[in-house]
């Protein structure tokens, strides 16, 4: 499915889920309620089948944490950006889809890892690259008091 | 045998060497100088052969690896080897917490024991044999697999994870194999008749057991080549080391002169197991005669014993050195099967028609 | 260590034999800590623990501008460093919609499929090792040494490169390139049947791989194994077929798809993906463009605000860079999907329930790089 014609599927799927205008692959926003079922859909409906996921990473917009899957269905080719926004900065807490896709698993350990978002029912939480006692280091007001990087 | 064949033989140096100590010593006093001496001369010789083959092991490596190899210490890098082993030497000996101490630095030395002792009975050329015993396969088959109480002790003391798996490797290894060695080396005791070494190469004055015995002797050797190669843990068969798995196996704790000995065992036993290759299949010292081209055997008679000895070992040890560097590792149920599943029926029946030909007297 | 703390370890490891491969340890290629949990020689469960090598390249290049990250991504995966660099620049190039010269996109794809080349020979090598057959590692390195002369003359360093830059190349390639890279292919051709009489039709090679770490097609997708792994396992993953960029879409090629799933599949998608390689090469490599070697750019490189997505296939698979830019000379966020993270983590799927050796054979055929699963 081309970029337009997915996200009208989409959109009727859907119906509770933003759809960003002008961007490079289609995305769509959903609430992190709803994360996990839409995640399901995305996967077992015969039109989209998402089966592959790229990437799972966050991105930190000092307002809130974004959560976001890159999806590709390996039968029709499209690519699908998924994002989520989780308002609560200081404990974000997002549904797990590793029962969805198992490669997610890692990916959801280094994002805990790095930003602090915690994934619920996750089958190993645990922290993959840094010590326990670390801070999240992509958060945007994370300070190292040894090794100073600052952003110019 | 025509009388050429005796400019050679030792037993004339050996003897008079006898006689001259016991003009002037008593009996027991000349037994012990002897003893001595000879324990003096396999020392030099075991060191001197250790360095060698490691040097040999090095430039065949390099051969088949398109490479040089030691080619800066002394002429052709003959003096690597030596600088290596002062390097061994001086290397800190480290201390193990927690492992066994004694049974740790024991193994090394019942590993090289057992080497030690497998070379006695070898004949090296006419005459010249440390102890001829009248059980030598025997004797030889059960002094080499000595050797893996070493490394079961090694494995076991080191108290590291990596080495217990690899001496439990070498356990079910040696174990197994030490069957189609034996088996192998059996068919020909069986057409010669005899257990002693020295009487087995004098049955092959005429021929060497390889051409005398028909597909079943070849048979034999092919099964104790692959068989003594897993014996003395050479590639393919390195599985107790298998330095991409267990980083070195049952010596990964050793350090120093500890872990010399051990490597200095290794190579010491595929001397040794090429030498018995060569003494049993290829008629250990004996020059090569063909049929009747009586021009032609004269040639090789003049060619020393000793050099025919050391012709046909290293022959061997180099086909040994080749398996190493070409092939890949087995895995162990591999290894086992090859030994349980192929071998060891092969040996079986080999030994059974082998029996017959001996009773109906078909080999030449 | 006091005693009582050995006491505890002794304790909690008498449940089960564990042993820890790494994070120094031949066959791991790098600072890479299997937890592998054995019962006599057959393993159990793995648990891979990363992050020994750990640098944060990700936060680090919050703080630097778009063309000094490139020199960061060398450091990831850096046998594919040009597929690296090249990930990065095709996101800047697409986001600012600059169209590089025609030159350009030729001689990234030959420079990434020597890359490539030279990437494979050095896992042929280390693979034959990890099986012990040590002699295969001196004839990989021999050939592999060429590709490094050429790289050596025409950029001045032999493997982190850095070559590219947002919009082109950093300087024209050497004069003499096209003539070594030709005969460097005439002597590969040569070659390369060398590497199968040695290995690839060796009895006990066999043995030990085939059938071995057996991966299903469903698994490689829902484990997001990419790359020659996964094309063993009939996953048609690859992107210069399916989202061509460079000058893929101007060469023939085959997709190398093999459907067995076992190491000995995906031993042989690299071998012929070593010929796919070649053909490549020779296709453009007398045919170069002459309209130079580096699009116009300002000089102060920023990126319009928005999200930005490029995926490359490098030697081990898909390498996906995310931009986040905020109209800035600095990615806000740029997240990099390598491949080794996701293949990494099939490794339990795939060996428990084998032996130590097998475990040994299918990390070798997963091909990993460990710089690049921590980052």
């Amino acid at each position: 499915m081309q970029k337009q014609e997915l996200t009208d599927f989409l959109k009727g799927l859907f119906p509770e889920a933003e759809f960003p205008e002008n961007t490079q692959l289609p995305e769509m926003v959903v609430p992190a309620e709803k994360l996990h079922n839409t995640a399901n859909l995305l996967k077992s409906d015969k039109n989209l089948a998402f089966d592959y996921l790229i990437s799972l990473t966050a991105v930190d917009y000092l307002k809130n944490m974004t959560v976001v899957y890159h999806l590709e269905s390996t039968q029709f080719r499209h690519v699908l950006v998924l994002k989520t926004v989780l308002n609560d900065r200081e404990n974000p807490v997002v549904e797990t889809v590793s029962d969805i896709w198992p490669t997610v698993e890692p990916h959801e350990n280094e994002v805990f890892d790095l930003f602090g978002i915690r994934f619920n029912n996750h089958p190993m939480p645990r922290r993959l690259f840094l010590t326990d006692d670390y801070g999240f280091p992509l958060r945007k007001d994370f300070q190292d008091e040894v090794n100073i990087i600052e952003r110019k | 045998m025509s009388s050429t064949s005796t400019i050679y033989d030792f037993s004339t140096l050996t003897g008079s060497i006898d006689a001259s100590l016991h003009s002037w010593m008593a009996p027991g006093l000349a037994l012990t100088a002897e003893l001595v001496l000879v324990g003096l001369v396999f020392l030099t010789f075991y060191a001197l052969l250790g360095l060698f083959l490691v040097y040999l092991e090095r430039k065949v490596c390099a051969v088949i690896q398109n490479r040089y190899g030691p080619n800066r210490v002394g002429p052709m890098g003959l003096f690597q080897t030596i600088a290596d082993l002062i390097k061994l030497l001086m290397k800190e000996l480290i201390p193990i917490r927690r492992a066994d101490h004694f049974l740790f630095n024991l193994a090394p030395f019942i590993v090289i024991i057992a080497s030690f002792m497998a070379i006695a009975a070898t004949p090296f050329a006419r005459g010249l044999q440390a102890v001829d015993l009248n059980i030598g396969v025997f004797y030889v088959m059960a002094v080499s697999s000595l050797g893996v109480v070493g490394i079961l002790l090694a494995g076991w003391a080191s108290n590291s994870k990596y080495s217990l798996i690899g001496a439990m490797r070498s356990g079910a290894q040696i174990v197994s194999y030490e069957l189609s060695v034996g088996l192998s080396l059996l068919a020909v005791v069986v057409l010669s008749g005899t257990m002693q070494l020295s009487g087995i190469v004098e049955s092959q004055a005429n021929g060497w057991w390889i051409f005398k015995g028909h597909i079943p002797v070849i048979i034999s050797f092919i099964i104790f080549l692959i068989a003594s190669t897993a014996e003395i843990n050479r590639g393919p068969f390195d599985l107790a080391e298998a330095e991409s798995e267990l980083t070195a196996g049952f010596h990964t704790e050793y350090s120093g002169i500890k872990f010399a000995f051990f490597f200095l065992a290794e190579y010491i036993n595929m001397f040794i197991v090429s030498a018995i290759g060569a003494t049993v299949f290829l008629g250990g010292w004996m020059p090569l005669h063909i049929g009747n081209l009586e021009a032609f055997n004269h040639v090789m008679d003049f060619i020393p014993s000793m050099v025919w000895f050391f012709l046909k070992t290293f022959f061997l040890i180099y086909v040994i050195m080749w398996f190493k560097w070409t092939f890949p590792r087995l895995r162990i149920d591999q290894l086992l099967t090859l030994e349980w599943k192929y071998l060891m029926p092969i040996s079986l029946v080999n030994i059974v028609v082998i029996a017959f030909i001996a009773l109906m007297g078909w080999h030449f | 260590m006091s005693e009582e703390i050995i006491k505890n370890i002794i304790v909690k490891e008498n449940e089960d034999y564990i042993i820890n491969m790494g994070p120094q340890h031949p066959s791991t290629h790098g600072v890479l800590r299997l937890e592998v949990c054995l019962q006599g020689e057959t393993v159990k469960y793995i648990v891979p623990h990363v992050g020994y090598i750990h640098r944060g390249i990700e936060k680090m290049c919050e703080a630097n501008t778009y063309p000094q990250i490139i020199h960061l991504t060398d450091r990831m995966d850096y046998l594919s460093a040009h597929m690296n660099n090249e990930a990065v620049c095709l996101c800047v190039e697409n986001a600012m919609q600059v169209e590089v010269p025609e030159r350009v996109k030729y001689v990234r794809t030959i420079l990434a499929e020597l890359n490539r080349l030279a990437s494979h020979q050095l896992w042929w090598s280390a693979f034959g090792m990890d099986l012990g057959a040590l002699t295969t590692f001196f004839y990989g390195l021999r050939d592999r040494e060429l590709i490094l002369d050429i790289f050596e003359e025409s950029f001045g360093s032999r493997l982190l490169h850095s070559f590219n830059t947002p919009g082109g190349l950093m300087h024209d390639i050497h004069p003499n390139f096209q003539k070594r890279t030709k005969d460097f292919i005439a002597y590969f051709r040569e070659k390369l049947p060398e590497y199968d009489q040695l290995l690839t039709g060796n009895i006990i090679f066999q043995q030990r791989t085939k059938g071995i770490g057996l991966l299903s097609r469903e698994k490689a997708i829902a484990y997001g194994v990419t790359g020659p792994s996964g094309r063993g396992s009939g996953f048609s993953c690859d992107l210069r077929k399916h989202a061509p960029y460079s000058a893929y879409d101007k060469v023939q090629f085959n997709e190398i798809v093999y459907t067995e799933g076992d190491t000995f599949a995906r031993y042989n998608v690299r071998m012929d993906e070593m010929r796919e390689s070649l053909n490549i090469i020779e296709q453009l490599i007398d045919n170069i463009p002459s309209d130079g070697h580096t699009a116009k750019m300002k000089p102060i490189i920023k990126l319009p605000a928005g999200e930005f997505f490029q995926r490359v296939e490098t030697a081990r698979g898909e390498l996906a860079v995310y931009i986040v830019s905020d109209g800035n000379k600095t990615p806000y966020r740029i997240k990099f999907r390598s491949p080794n993270f996701s293949n990494l983590f099939v490794m339990n799927e795939l060996a428990a329930g084998g032996k130590i050796a097998d475990l040994i054979a299918i990390s070798g055929s997963l091909d990993l790089v460990i710089p690049d699963i921590d980052r």
